[in-house]
């Protein structure tokens, strides 16, 4: 056996899964075929809000090759409700969630009806022959105007739009002091009204899940980040027995959180293949996707920071609506929440309150998208921080370097309650200043600025921080959470001395494969190519929480960590029984037991044989190294890092181009900087685009406008500047490995560095806001008039390439 | 996306083609690139009884000179365009222009007749070939007739073909020796027109002797900036020339407003982009 000398975790390795995933040779759920397998279609509403008054499906049940049609009354009694698992109040408001609608439909794109047919062509022609009758409702589409006294309600059964209230405030948790104080003493107040547009995660693998009734266990595949969950939940949601369902994931195409769900579509699979006794299949079309699958952010965040004339901060007060849509999904309501904790960020403010109205309104539900609520909160405050710096007249760093935690005040417990373990804020900007040439940059700025040039350049800031690793089981339970944050894992010693990993993070493009496999060859001493890793199958993988919210690495591998240890620790006792000394004469080091000062020594694959053999074990030992183990970290991990934008404003068109990116993460301990540096990248790209181009807009009945990737803009390679990323490296204290998570923190701090680098490109022109997305026409708008949010929110037509697509020649 | 049933036919000749055509009536359309026909079929946006395919007819495919013209078939891709000397030469604006359309995968299929009888107001190519004074050869089952490109645009997606005819070939008088640039503007680098600027002029002795300027995305057809156009002609090619004919550009235009653009801003960018596409045409 070869030993690996040099450690495994640190390097840049290529990951394994690739070949596979790059070359199609992987299958995909909607790869998957059985036999006799029957296609479903969902018909779905066109309108936003309205009574279903009749629906003829006898057409469509005679259209060719088509086998049945349900709607939601056929489904009524079997379909439950869709789940939603955090009730984030104990008077929350949550409406019945069907699958199918049944008497009404509370959002354009809601499922109806399903054809279940031959072959999916078959399916998707009979839609068209399904008739129903659309009573039109109210449709309830802005929040501040649900919230008003007799405003239409999306659930008049509910009597309100309003799902809940959720307040946080630091005097009563004894954590700060008074905000209202702070702002009636403030000697200076920032006001801002910001809005966090409606995302759409867009992955880029479309959903699809195939249900198999035939065996003893439902099998489900899916295109889901969630296998555990989904398992679960489709077994509380349909009474089946849990024991008697199956969920695999197998290669998932991107998820973003958008995949973090219990969908109605997997719902109907599973009940229209019990009732048909067939497997079918459902995989979506791309607008299918984008108007139906959960959208993310989509909140308007009021907000009031209280500060001195010298900058420092005072008081933080922060009141948002966030928009539900027409249901509450999985962790819909959570979201926000998620965000109330990370407002302060990096911040030493002695006073907070948070207060987060969840709202109805005649939309897609929203949900969990990259990030999940901390990119909200990291945009407001690092726009504000921004704002400070303008009014006070500092620089936007030094406004920043003023207020935030320094190095050696870690751990520090925040004005919020958490308590940020490590983080050096001064090694990272030192280091993002220098390679972005922030001086440079600055006279180069104030140049063009005497000049008047028509191409105006701006710097943006963004020192974000973030929790990572969704867990703490006890905090997610304070929270109201109904599920803990633990995982698992097992590690499995296979006789020849290979290793299979069994974990509960389920992969949709991150990478674990790789990963795992980098550290279980240090943790074993074994080499990187003998190392397998099982995931995403309830039956291989029995028990897990699955993957989001930054949580596989630095819960998830310490899972994996926990389990390797168990086997060394077993191993151990072996080596010392085969070499006939004391347990603790054993040297543990590159894969071999040695007997401590001499050159006696056995490799972990002779014990893994000797094992198997069971000839020779320590008395009442049982033949077997395997392990497993739970990890329920005691806190959240907390990267953070500096980046820094420079934008130039072509003041006559209002576009923006970016010309310089730099971050500097500080991520903790790395296991693969080249996965780092895909999650960085891929962040950044989608952090930008929350900033520059993406708005899931409806028009005034509730209609997505943006139905198609013409009209939703997503930015390609062409769009983007060659990002310039680095690392400084402060472990964090509340894992093994000293990691804290990578998969959000691109998204997070972006958004904001790149609005600020707009709004800081044109501030001497009058502007101090900008909305997202800043497209050129509210670029321009606000150079010429000051407003901010020129053609939207929700200008009734989409541009672009819409037109392309409604018409046709002739 | 699951496009509604058609039949398929693919006709080796123009005069098959155009009989298929006739006889399927209505409801049948031609396919060329399906880069625009495509999309639409899938999202059901239209459900044709029958395609005819023009992939196979030779006779549509090519670009020859022919004395002062060029003439281009229909089922000309982009990616030929792009790569043709003849083209280059004679018709750099057409490159130019060509060069801004969609990527590489999209222009090895798309063609200049689709792209053209599609009559997207968004879609690059019109506007230039507006503005190089181009004839559509159209065939139906009464023959053939020529069509200027000012006649053969007619509303939005609508063009002056009758159902029974196909775009057989375009054929553009050559400007060689002409300055040329195509000005676009949009979001992101994969994206049609939120406006685009076609120009084209001619320089006699530091003196534009003929400017042509096509409007992209500016109303229901692609536009020539008459006005513009107007106060060039005869002037020294300076940039207080250009900067003034610019200032004309959305002089009877009435765009249309959607998410990207709303009208006065519509109207802006086409001044804007006037004077940087004559800027960058004539080197000044
Ligand atoms: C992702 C993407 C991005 C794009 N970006 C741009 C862009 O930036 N700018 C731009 O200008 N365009 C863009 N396009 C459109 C592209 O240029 C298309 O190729 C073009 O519009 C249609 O050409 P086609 O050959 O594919 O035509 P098809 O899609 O096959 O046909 C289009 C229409 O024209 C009709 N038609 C085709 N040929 C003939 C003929 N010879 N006679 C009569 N009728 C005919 C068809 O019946 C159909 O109605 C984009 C397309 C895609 C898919």
């Amino acid at each position: 056996m070869t030993a690996t000398a040099e450690p495994e975790v640190g390097k840049a390795r290529l990951r394994k899964e690739d070949a596979r995933l790059i070359t199609g040779r992987t299958r995909w759920t909607d790869n998957i075929t059985l036999p006799g397998l029957l296609h479903l279609a969902f018909l779905r509403s066109p309108v936003a809000h309205a009574r279903i008054t009749a629906i003829d499906v006898s057409a469509a049940r005679s259209m060719p090759g088509v086998i049945a049609v349900f709607t939601g009354r056929d489904l009524a009694d079997e379909q439950g409700s869709l789940p939603c698992a955090w009730p984030i109040t104990e008077d929350m408001k949550a409406p019945n969630a069907p699958s199918l609608a049944v008497d009404e439909v509370n959002f354009a794109g809601e499922a109806v009806a399903v054809v279940v047919a031959r072959g999916p062509y078959e399916a998707a022609d009979a839609l068209s022959a399904i008739d129903v009758d659309y009573e039109e409702l109210p449709v309830v589409l802005d929040m501040a105007a649900a919230l008003a006294d007799g405003a239409d309600l999306v659930h008049p059964e509910l009597g309100t739009n309003k799902s809940a209230l959720w307040v946080f405030d630091s005097a009563q948790a004894g954590t700060g002091g008074d905000v209202d104080l702070a702002i009636a003493e403030a000697e200076v107040l920032i006001e801002r009204t910001y809005r966090q547009q409606r995302l759409i995660p867009a992955f880029m693998e479309p959903r699809s899940v195939v249900v198999d009734p035939t065996g003893e266990q439902y099998t489900m595949w899916s295109a889901t980040q969630i296998p555990h969950i989904l398992r679960l939940m489709v077994a509380l949601t349909t009474g089946i027995p849990e024991h008697k369902v199956r969920v695999i994931a197998p290669d998932v195409g991107g998820g973003f959180g958008g995949k973090l769900q219990v969908t109605p579509e997997e719902v109907v699979s599973l009940l229209v293949a019990r009732r048909l006794g067939k497997p079918v299949k459902w995989t979506e079309t791309r607008s299918e996707s984008l108007l139906s699958a959960h959208h993310g952010r989509d909140q308007v965040q009021k907000l009031t920071l209280a500060a001195r004339r010298d900058g420092t901060v005072t008081g933080l007060k922060v009141e948002l609506l966030a928009d539900m849509g027409a249901y509450l999904r999985l962790v819909t309501p959570g979201v926000p929440i998620l965000g109330a904790f990370m407002f302060n960020a990096i911040y030493k403010f002695p006073a907070y309150h948070f207060a987060c109205t969840t709202v109805f309104t005649n939309k897609t539900p929203t949900d969990a998208y990259r990030g999940a609520g901390r990119p909200e909160a990291t945009y407001a405050i690092e726009r504000l921080m921004d704002e400070l710096a303008a009014e006070v007249g500092m620089d936007p760093l030094a406004v920043r370097e003023l207020n935030w935690i320094k190095h050696e005040e870690f751990p520090f417990t925040t004005v919020a309650g958490l308590e940020y373990d490590s983080g050096d804020y001064e090694a990272a900007t030192a280091k993002a200043k220098e390679l972005f040439d922030y001086d440079g940059l600055r006279a180069e700025q104030a140049e063009r600025r005497a000049r008047g040039d028509v191409v105006q350049l701006g710097i943006g800031i963004s020192t974000f921080t973030e929790m990572c690793g969704l867990a703490p089981s006890r905090v997610l339970g304070a929270l109201s959470y109904a599920a803990g944050g633990w995982e698992h894992a097992a590690v499995r010693m296979l006789p020849s001395g290979k290793v299979e990993v069994v974990t509960g993070s389920s992969a949709h493009g991150q990478g674990h494969e790789t990963a795992w496999s980098q550290i279980v060859a240090d943790q074993l001493g074994v080499p990187f190519e003998d190392v397998e890793i099982l995931h995403g199958d309830t039956q291989t993988s029995p028990r897990g929480l699955d993957t989001y919210g930054s949580r596989s690495l630095t819960v998830g591998a310490i899972a994996v960590v926990k389990a390797a240890e168990k086997v060394v620790a077993k191993a151990r006792r072996i080596a010392a029984h085969l070499l006939e000394c004391a347990e603790d004469d054993v040297e543990f080091s590159a894969g071999a037991f040695s007997v401590r000062g001499t050159d006696k020594l056995v490799a972990m694959s002779d014990i893994a044989f000797a094992v198997f053999s069971a000839h020779d074990l320590p008395e009442g030992m049982e033949p077997s190294l395997d392990a497993e183990a739970t990890f329920d970290p005691e806190n959240f991990s907390f990267p953070h890092g500096t980046h820094l934008c420079a934008a130039e404003v072509d003041t006559e068109t209002g576009a923006v181009r970016l010309r310089k990116y730099v971050c500097v993460d500080d991520i903790g301990k790395v296991v693969n900087p080249l996965i780092v540096e895909g999650q960085v990248h891929g962040g950044l790209a989608q952090g930008i685009a929350q900033a520059l181009y993406e708005e899931a807009v409806h028009d005034e009945a509730g209609t997505l406008v943006t139905g198609t990737f013409a009209d939703y803009l997503l930015p390609s390679a062409a769009d983007l500047p060659a990002f310039v990323t680095d690392r400084t490296e402060t472990p964090s204290s509340t894992n093994p490995l000293g990691v804290k998570g990578v998969g959000e923190a691109g998204t997070i701090a972006s958004t904001p560095a790149v609005v600020n680098a707009v709004v800081d490109a044109v501030r001497h022109l009058g502007v101090n806001d900008i909305a997202m997305p800043c497209t050129p026409m509210r670029v321009w708008t606000a150079i010429q008039t000051g407003r901010p949010d020129a053609g939207g929110p929700g200008s009734t037509e989409a541009g672009g390439g819409l037109g392309s697509l409604s018409g046709g020649a002739q | 996306m699951i496009p509604a049933p058609f039949d398929y036919v693919a006709p080796t000749t123009v005069d098959d083609a155009v009989r298929a055509l006739a006889d399927a009536g209505e409801d049948a359309k031609v396919i060329a690139g399906g880069q625009s026909l495509l999309p639409v079929l899938r999202m059901r946006l239209a459900a044709p009884t029958k395609l005819i395919d023009l992939g196979r007819v030779a006779e549509l495919r090519g670009i020859r000179e022919e004395g002062g013209h060029v003439v281009i078939g229909a089922m000309t891709t982009h990616y030929e365009i792009q790569r043709d000397p003849v083209v280059d030469t004679h018709l750099r604006l057409l490159r130019l222009a060509t060069d801004t359309v969609a990527d590489p995968q999209v222009r090895h299929r798309g063609t200049l007749g689709g792209a053209l009888a599609h009559a997207d107001p968004a879609g690059d190519l019109a506007a230039p070939v507006l503005a190089m004074d181009a004839e559509f050869v159209l065939c139906g089952m009464d023959g053939r007739r020529t069509v200027p490109a000012a006649e053969f645009f007619v509303d939005y997606f609508t063009t002056a073909l009758r159902p029974d005819e196909i775009v057989v070939e375009v054929r553009l008088p050559k400007l060689t020796g002409w300055h040329a640039h195509y000005e676009k503007f949009n979001r992101v680098a994969q994206a049609w027109s939120i406006v685009g600027v076609a120009a084209c002029l001619r320089v006699d002795g530091g003196v534009i002797a003929e400017a042509r300027v096509g409007l992209t995305n500016m109303g229901s057809v692609p536009l020539r900036a008459t006005e513009v156009e107007a106060a060039l002609v005869g002037h020294p090619a300076t940039a207080a020339t250009v900067r003034a004919a610019a200032a004309h550009a959305a002089e009877g235009t009435s765009p249309a407003a959607d998410g990207n653009a709303d009208r006065e801003y519509r109207q802006h960018l086409a001044r804007v982009l006037t004077d940087r596409a004559l800027t960058a045409a004539a080197g000044v």
